[in-house]
């Protein structure tokens, strides 16, 4: 699971389409609306549409989506456009570590608190079995540092084990 | 290879101190991403990692890591640094962009400067950051990344050639031009630097550093602010630019404060005049503030 991994140089000839606002404006099959973006961070980690607001999203190759802070005609064709910000290609729909780091700490569900040993292993790639009462599927993986929590990147809780799914460019061992 | 520097001894005062500090090592510095947080906090951050970090004082969030940077650790890992040299944080900060303005980075990758410019910003605006290199290019990818900046729009092609359309044809309110250049001012980070050195090269450069800079003021409105800026001390690559741009007349050199302590740019090479106006860019060399070399102009887009 580590097609978070965006800095590959294969990517280079596609181009970036905006997501319509609603469903109704689809006119490319299967590609997601703004709304069901923002609805998406709403229902599963409870982040308010407003946090959004001065973004626009945009589709580039099956399913990976970009947030881009301004407004710029669609479609665009260059190399990158703002952040990766998440894949809709799969039925469960999933958050890049980027995304996570940066807009995390709107979140108010679906997000987990590890000690500084689970952080780390969620880092270098692991996975562990953790407790966790709540909805099973991807998490935030958050911990505290400096005084105040601090999100890490995406753990995928299933049977009782959280599963890594911090990309391997990113992945550390301290 | 042969004594490069010693060329620059009819320019530099207290030539052998100059000398002395090229052969030192560079000590690593880092850079507090605003965009994912705080300084204060970022320095917290780095205490509990053990990190020591020592504020650099012309610059607010830049740190100098006396000790050698490890590079896996919480704050790193969370993109609230980014390690930069000191000298290269001089340009963004010259160049002073501001929320919501049209920005571009000419010659972008590794990044460094993008995501400063990024952050000066609030992360709000439009960054177009540009280079030819593809590999170059995924380095300053996984930088805007993990730093966060989410208003940089990333092209791949030759600054000399750049074009506006797909960002709506519009010209920039400011443009950085940290232009490819010999690199002898990296010499304390990469000893090896001079010994590829030759004129030949320094010539042929400097004709693509008039071209992006001559882009960059094309590319930028009226009233617009272009800062140019190379790691070379060859005059060549930096006040010979800088007077070839003058002579289109649609730009003029302006003064800019900056509390490094710095040369003025030099108006005779052997035994050429440049434009009497290149006195107001800045040389920054090794041995007055601990640094590495670098050179900087401020330009007003003037049609």
């Amino acid at each position: 699971m580590s097609d978070d991994d965006d800095t590959r140089a294969d990517n280079v000839s596609t181009r970036f389409d905006r997501l319509p606002e609603r469903e109704a404006d689809r006119e490319v099959a299967g590609r997601p609306s703004r709304e069901a973006v923002l609805d998406f961070w709403d229902d599963r980690f409870g982040v308010d549409p407003a946090v959004f607001e001065g973004y626009t999203f945009w589709e580039r190759g099956n399913g990976k989506i970009w947030a881009f802070a301004g407004e710029l005609e669609t479609p665009v064709d260059i190399e990158a456009l703002g952040m990766s910000f998440m894949r809709t290609r799969q039925e469960h729909w999933k958050p890049t570590t980027e995304a996570v780091q940066r807009f995390g700490h709107h979140a108010s569900r679906n997000v987990i608190d590890l000690s500084r040993s689970e952080a780390e292993a969620l880092l270098a790639g692991h996975s562990q079995e953790i407790e966790w009462g709540g909805d099973w599927g991807y998490l935030i993986a958050s911990h505290e540092i400096a005084g105040a929590s601090e999100p890490i990147g995406v753990g995928l809780y299933v049977h009782g084990e959280l599963r890594s799914q911090i990309p391997k460019g990113r992945r550390r061992e301290f | 290879m042969d004594d490069v520097l010693a060329r620059y001894e009819p320019i530099v005062d207290d030539f052998e101190a100059f000398r002395a500090a090229c052969e030192r090592p560079l000590p690593s510095a880092i850079r507090v991403n605003t965009i994912k947080t705080t300084v204060e906090r970022a320095r917290r951050g780095l205490e509990e990692a053990d990190l020591a970090a020592e504020p650099v004082e012309w610059h607010p969030g830049l740190f100098r890591l006396p000790e050698d940077q490890p590079g896996a650790n919480w704050p790193y890992t969370h993109g609230w640094i980014h390690g930069q040299e000191e000298v290269s944080a001089v340009p963004a900060a010259v160049l002073e962009p501001q929320p919501g303005e049209r920005v571009w980075d000419a010659c972008a990758a590794p990044g460094s400067k993008t995501t400063q410019l990024a952050a000066l910003m609030d992360d709000s605006g439009l960054v177009v950051a540009t280079d030819n290199n593809l590999g170059r290019l995924s380095a300053l990818r996984s930088n805007t990344e993990r730093l966060g900046a989410t208003c940089v729009a990333v092209t791949n092609e030759d600054a000399r050639n750049h074009s506006l359309k797909p960002f709506g044809g519009m010209e920039y309110d400011r443009a950085l031009v940290d232009v490819p250049c010999s690199c002898e001012g990296t010499i304390r980070k990469n000893p090896d630097t001079l010994e590829e050195w030759t004129l030949d090269h320094v010539e042929g450069i400097s004709g693509v550093q008039k071209g992006i800079l001559t882009r960059a003021i094309k590319a930028t409105r009226e009233g617009g602010t272009v800062v140019y800026s190379t790691c070379t001390f060859a005059p060549e690559e930096n006040e010979a630019v800088l007077d070839h741009v003058l002579d289109s007349g649609e730009c003029r050199l302006v003064e800019f404060d900056l509390s490094l302590e710095s040369r003025p740019g030099v108006t005779e090479w052997q035994g050429r005049e440049f434009d009497p106006a290149v006195a107001q860019a800045k040389r920054i060399y090794p041995h007055h503030n601990d640094t590495g070399g670098f050179f900087v102009a401020k330009l007003e887009v003037t049609a």
